[in-house]
């Protein structure tokens, strides 16, 4: 039996590539270890090597094909005594194992009975920004990213970026791409893996009056530096009586990517929403991700900005003009709708509207809100919805315990008791460390038909 | 550069080599070998998309878990980063055990919730399979903590990355060891770069043996392509650790001829690079030819040996997709221990 060599899958998150060279022909000798291909993925250019000896039979897809699906046979390799009569393509490769259905088993509330708590002060949220008429082009959020960076670097000199693998490899997942090559390593600065450090170090230089952007890895990471992103970024300004504060950014993917298990698969949104002296965005679309980076940056105060690397390859229409800001702490009304209300921020809002989709055919009308900040809380726009609904599904793709969702919850108790129809439901990541297993994985996190139920539950259908 | 220079060159028969008995230097081929084949398989298992998320394949580097593994005894604890193959089969865990986690299913180490990173094996002394680049620094010095105030004589052999080595939290164990003379070995496989950051990129100092100086930590640089030098410098590492001495490092010259992960490009470095590793120093083929040339095994023996290991993978591969999937009712098991009624 010839040997098939399948479409590889060259990262966590890679479904099809294209064939962009062969390095082998028909009738070639391969051995283990010899580059067959190139392929191009999302993140990156490949080589592929051979695992296997022989001789090459059949090349199954030409060079400079696209989108060639994980898994197609690309080649057939003859062994020792095989012609090249017996080179076809067998039976497709094993399927990856079916993934168990998910049981759709939203969270019911219960009436809340604890004790209410003094609201903080809550300061009016901003305007939105005025509505972009101009140009726009499709970029994806990967690019959106790096241009609101490059943007406000030849702005302001004091902007600088540094983080693990930033420069010279173009950032982990490609998000500064071409940074070093146009600010130079003075300002696009790779760092030893030493979060706390390198963390801190950028606390001392906020401090003196630089801005810089630290890149986390993931903010899987920034656990490590957690200390310095709290007990010094975001107290110091309060400690020092306002004489002492850092314009900081702390950036990097939050969140589950695919496969990657327990320590490299959390969202921090509650964490850091949690802590005064800090603001904390997580935006979903790539106009969104533009707009609100450069807010950040600009920002006098420690912001911690949620990536999701699941997003990074989406593309979005994203104005072009360099002065398109977004305010911070101002939600969006992604979707409008007059049934119930469901929140949503960062991957979730794709799920969310994916939802509200499949919930109109069914008669219902859900308006989307993309939160966009977490802190400060855009309780506004929340608010003014729900009246108008007099439901609320919170979805966010962290843990349910004290969550965003459970904050929503309470200002819904004190905000709209009498507007509610409904017990407010929320959609979470089930209470577990992420699973790496594919089937478990799914369970854990949730899904478009979890928010679907959510909603029919919370409209009694 | 310096470090490139003090890599050992061609294959030579060492006094070394002499000393040790034939068998001993089989064995270790074996398992060198066992290692390379498992982890061309999940490598060529992952392309499949049998396996998901980040997968760090350990092939070039098997003298160095071998080499230390031949120089302790089955009572001795051993803990590494997330790339972790290599060490597990070092430590005799079973190798469809390791494969099925890999492939996310019941029949793994960790019943298919800890993936690559994340298998333990408590019989084994094995302890993780960690992610977090240094957390497993302060691990293993507290598992020698643990050895020595149980009055074993036992060490913890706790592995970690050139990149690693410059995380606070390996300082601070480096300290708490030598003060309080805990019996661990540090060894840091020195494969040159972190991810796409080379050694010299990263360290004010490259000499990352001299990193325990200012604590009177001992360190040695070992070149770790060559198992028997591996485990003469474990075997004297071990030593001082078993005499109470405290904390010892040593520093493996070593080198991974595949990218970081399954997804690194590894533009950082050059195809000639990579390949006169391969060609000149590749631990497998100099024992190959050791003991071929020095009359120590027969052709026909290393071959029955290639056709074993090669079997033994082939089954790994075979069991890792036969098993099931985790039961869906595994989400919500293991997140606590039910306390026991008192
Ligand atoms: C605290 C932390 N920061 C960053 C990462 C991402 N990361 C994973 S491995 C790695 C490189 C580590 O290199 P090294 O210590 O030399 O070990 P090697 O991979 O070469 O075995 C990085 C940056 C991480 N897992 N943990
Ligand atoms: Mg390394």
């Amino acid at each position: 039996m010839p040997i098939e060599v399948l479409m590889p899958a060259l990262s966590p998150t890679m479904t099809e590539g294209k064939l962009a060279k062969w390095h082998k022909k028909v009738g070639d000798a391969v051995k283990a270890g010899d580059v067959l291909a190139e392929i191009e993925t999302d993140k990156a250019t490949m080589e592929v090597e051979a695992v296997d000896e022989g001789t090459v039979g059949t090349i199954l897809v030409e060079e400079g094909t696209d989108a060639v699906p994980v898994n197609q046979p690309i080649m057939l390799i003859l062994e020792e005594g095989e012609e090249a009569g017996d080179a076809k393509p067998a039976a497709a490769a094993p399927a990856p194992p079916a993934q168990v259905e998910p049981e759709p088993a939203p969270a019911k509330a219960e009436p809340a009975r604890a004790a209410r708590a003094e609201p903080a002060p809550r300061k009016e949220a901003p305007a939105a920004e005025p509505e972009y008429t101009g140009e726009t082009h499709s970029i994806t959020v990967r690019e959106a990213l790096r241009d609101a960076m490059s943007e406000e670097m030849r702005r302001d000199e004091t902007v600088l970026l540094l983080g693990e693998e930033v420069g010279e490899y173009q950032g982990a997942y490609k998000v500064s791409q071409g940074m070093l090559q146009e600010f130079g390593a003075k300002r696009v600065i790779d760092t030893p893996i030493t979060e706390q450090g390198f963390a801190g170090l950028g606390v001392g230089a906020g401090f003196m009056g630089l801005k810089p952007i630290v890149e986390f890895m993931t903010f899987n990471f920034a656990m490590q530096a957690i200390d310095q992103i709290i007990n010094s970024a975001a107290k110091t300004l309060y400690m020092s009586g306002g004489q002492m504060g850092c314009s900081i950014v702390f950036r990097g993917p939050n969140g589950a990517a695919s496969r990657v298990a327990a320590q490299h698969s959390q969202c921090y949104a509650s964490w850091y929403a949690h802590c005064p002296g800090l603001k904390v965005v997580s935006p979903w679309s790539a106009a969104d991700a533009k707009g609100l980076l450069k807010a950040a940056i600009r920002d006098p105060n420690p912001i911690i900005f949620l990536e999701h690397e699941l997003l990074y390859g989406q593309s979005f229409d994203v104005p072009t003009d360099p002065d398109f800001i977004v305010p911070i702490g101002k939600a969006k009304v992604v979707r409008a709708g007059s049934h119930v209300t469901i929140t949503a921020f960062s991957r979730m809002v794709g799920l969310a509207l994916d939802a509200a989709a499949k919930l109109a055919e069914e008669g219902i009308e859900a308006e989307v809100i993309d939160l966009r900040t977490l802190r400060p809380l855009d309780t506004e726009t929340v608010v003014a919805s729900v009246r108008r609904t007099n439901r609320l599904v919170s979805v966010e793709e962290g843990w349910p315990y004290a969550g965003i969702g459970s904050e929503l919850s309470a200002v819904m108790m004190e905000q709209c008791f009498d507007d509610l129809d409904a017990p407010v439901v929320r959609v979470t990541g089930a209470d577990v460390p992420l699973p790496y297993a594919a089937n478990l994985e799914k369970l854990a996190l949730p899904q478009v038909d979890h928010i679907v139920e959510a909603a029919k539950a919370v409209c009694y259908r | 550069m310096a470090v490139a220079k003090r890599q050992a060159s061609a294959p030579k028969r060492t006094a070394k080599t002499a000393r040790l008995d034939p068998d001993v230097l089989v064995q270790m081929y074996r398992d060198m070998l066992l290692i390379r084949r498992f982890e061309e398989k999940a490598g060529q298992m992952y392309g499949m998309g049998l396996i998901g998320g980040f997968c760090h394949l350990y092939i070039g580097q098997e003298a160095v878990v071998v080499g230390m593994q031949s120089a302790i005894t089955p009572d001795d604890a051993v803990v590494t980063s997330y790339r972790d193959h290599g060490h597990m089969l070092a430590c005799g865990m079973d190798p469809r055990g390791v494969m099925a986690e890999l492939t996310g299913r019941r029949g793994g180490y960790s019943r298919g919730k800890g993936g690559s990173m994340h298998m333990f094996s408590r019989e084994k002394n094995f302890y993780g399979g960690h992610g977090i680049v240094g957390a497993q620094v302060p691990l293993g010095t507290g598992i020698g903590f643990a050895l020595k105030y149980k009055g074993t004589d036992n060490a913890c052999l706790t592995y970690l990355g050139d990149g690693a080595v410059n995380q606070g939290q390996v300082y601070e164990s480096f300290n708490m060891s030598a003060l309080w003379k805990l019996p661990v070995i540090y060894i840091i496989e020195n494969n040159r770069y972190a991810m796409g950051t080379s050694v010299q990129r990263s360290s004010a100092s490259p000499d990352l043996f001299e990193r325990g100086a200012p604590y009177g930590i001992p360190g040695k640089q070992v070149d770790g392509m060559d198992v028997v030098a591996v485990k003469a410098a474990g075997d004297e590492a071990i030593a001082h650790v078993r005499a109470g001495k405290g904390p010892y490092i040593l520093e493996m010259m070593t080198y991974r001829y595949r990218g970081h992960s399954m997804s690194d490009p590894a533009k950082y470095r050059t195809k000639e690079e990579v390949n006169k590793m391969r060609s000149e120093h590749d631990p497998i083929d100099r024992m190959r030819t050791a003991l071929l040339d020095n009359g120590w095994a027969k052709e026909e023996a290393l071959k029955a040996i290639d056709r074993e290991v090669k079997d033994i993978v082939t089954a790994a591969a075979e069991f890792a997709q036969e098993s099931p999937e985790p039961d869906p009712s595994e989400l919500f098991t293991d997140i606590l221990v039910e306390a026991k009624a008192a």
